[in-house]
């Protein structure tokens, strides 16, 4: 491997590095999903600082080709990020519902507290701007 | 004897269904003396709700559209909230007969879910194909948990008592089929009871459910998915009926 392709390498995963640290500080990137990130950004520094590592791990593993353990354990990290995504959509879709149910049920309780003063149902309809000054 | 139809209340899920709301709100103020009818706009955008709350009814207006589920979750919290010891589903496109209220608020005294079926022999509603097979199997597997013979599992008339009211209106399933076939389920585990009655199917007002073979087979795989994930999904607790009364 030529210095090239090693600096490169280094350059990528400090790029990722900085890109996820500068997200969480400016809070734009909560903790709990940036936790994959750095991890994955974390793992690709090492892999580039030290390529013989890779070589050590994929034998370990029993793996031929060392750039194959790059492939499976990237495609593991968005693998899992994907389904952690999947399940925080479902989280966020439980609670819209209970919000849009909530405030169905609101709307009915002011429309019926509303409605004491204007009498039994006579269809009259709040104006957008809520400006419905009727008789009190 | 049956629930007082005081202490019932009609939950009407509707969506785009100006039409007809109008007409089935009055029909069943006027065939069920007494009763309080909520008519659950699911976010439609053709006036349903003012042609409901012009015809006499409560309406919970959704911001957006949620599916029966939702919507009748809606039913069952505003139950919940203000007392009411049963809820009856009726169609907003009335295609079920308000007159048969009474019959399946008579099996409430006996059981937590009763259902209005729709092939149990009154009626000629007929369903044919793929569909008819769909909902023979659906009701054979939904039978066996329910330690009850039933025929329509799929009906979206029902009445539901204090018991299942209180396990509604905190667990009620948005999905597609979620407010037939899984609420079933999810009762039948809890422990709730439930039983079915005949009841004859109206025309709807507009249109008839469409019987193409492709749609019939699309029907089917989703019903059986929807049936095998509402076993997979933990058990609910049962409510206790003390905590019910209010």
């Amino acid at each position: 491997m030529n210095l090239r392709a090693y600096l490169f390498g280094i350059a990528a995963a400090v790029f990722v590095l900085i890109v996820v640290v500068s997200l969480l500080r400016r809070r734009k990137l909560r903790e709990r999903h940036a936790v994959w990130w750095l991890g994955a950004g974390v793992l690709a520094l090492i892999a580039g600082a030290f390529p013989q590592s890779l070589t050590h791990v994929a034998d370990f593993v029993g793996i031929d080709l060392p750039v194959n353990l790059v492939f499976f354990v990237s495609i593991t990290i968005l693998f899992l990020v994907s389904l952690q995504h999947a399940a925080e959509l479902t989280r966020l879709e439980a609670k819209t519902r209970d919000l849009a149910e909530t405030v169905a049920l609101l709307e009915l309780r002011v429309r019926e507290l509303g409605g004491e003063t204007l009498g039994p149902s006579d269809g009259i309809q709040p104006t957008p701007d809520g400006g419905s000054e009727h008789e009190r | 004897m049956g629930t007082a139809l005081g202490q019932t209340l009609i939950v009407m899920p509707a969506y785009n269904e100006s039409q007809s709301v109008g007409r089935v709100v009055s029909e069943t103020c006027a065939t069920l003396s007494g009763i309080t009818v909520l008519v659950v706009d699911d976010g439609s955008t053709d006036g349903t709700g003012d042609a409901a709350r012009a015809a006499g009814a409560l309406v919970a207006t959704l911001p957006f559209n949620l599916g029966v589920g939702g919507a009748m979750r809606v039913g069952f919290r505003y139950a919940a909230e203000h007392g009411y010891g049963a809820v009856v589903q009726i169609d907003a496109d009335g295609q079920h007969d308000p007159r048969t209220v009474a019959a399946l608020l008579d099996q409430l005294d006996n059981y937590d879910i009763v259902i209005g079926a729709r092939f149990a022999g009154e009626g000629a509603y007929v369903m044919r194909g793929p569909r008819r097979w769909a909902s023979k199997v659906l009701a054979w597997v939904i039978s066996r948990t329910a330690h009850n013979r039933l025929s329509d599992t799929t009906s979206g008339f029902r009445a539901s008592g204090p018991r299942a009211i209180a396990l509604f209106e905190r667990d009620y399933p948005a999905e597609y089929l979620g407010d037939t076939i899984e609420s079933l389920v999810l009762a039948c585990r809890a422990g709730l009871t439930v039983t079915q009655v005949p009841t004859a199917m109206r025309d709807r007002s507009d249109g008839e459910p469409s019987q193409s073979p492709v749609r019939a087979a699309v029907y089917l795989a989703r019903a059986t998915l929807a049936l095998l994930f509402a076993y997979v999904h933990p058990k609910a607790v049962a409510p206790r009926t003390s905590e019910v009364s209010t």
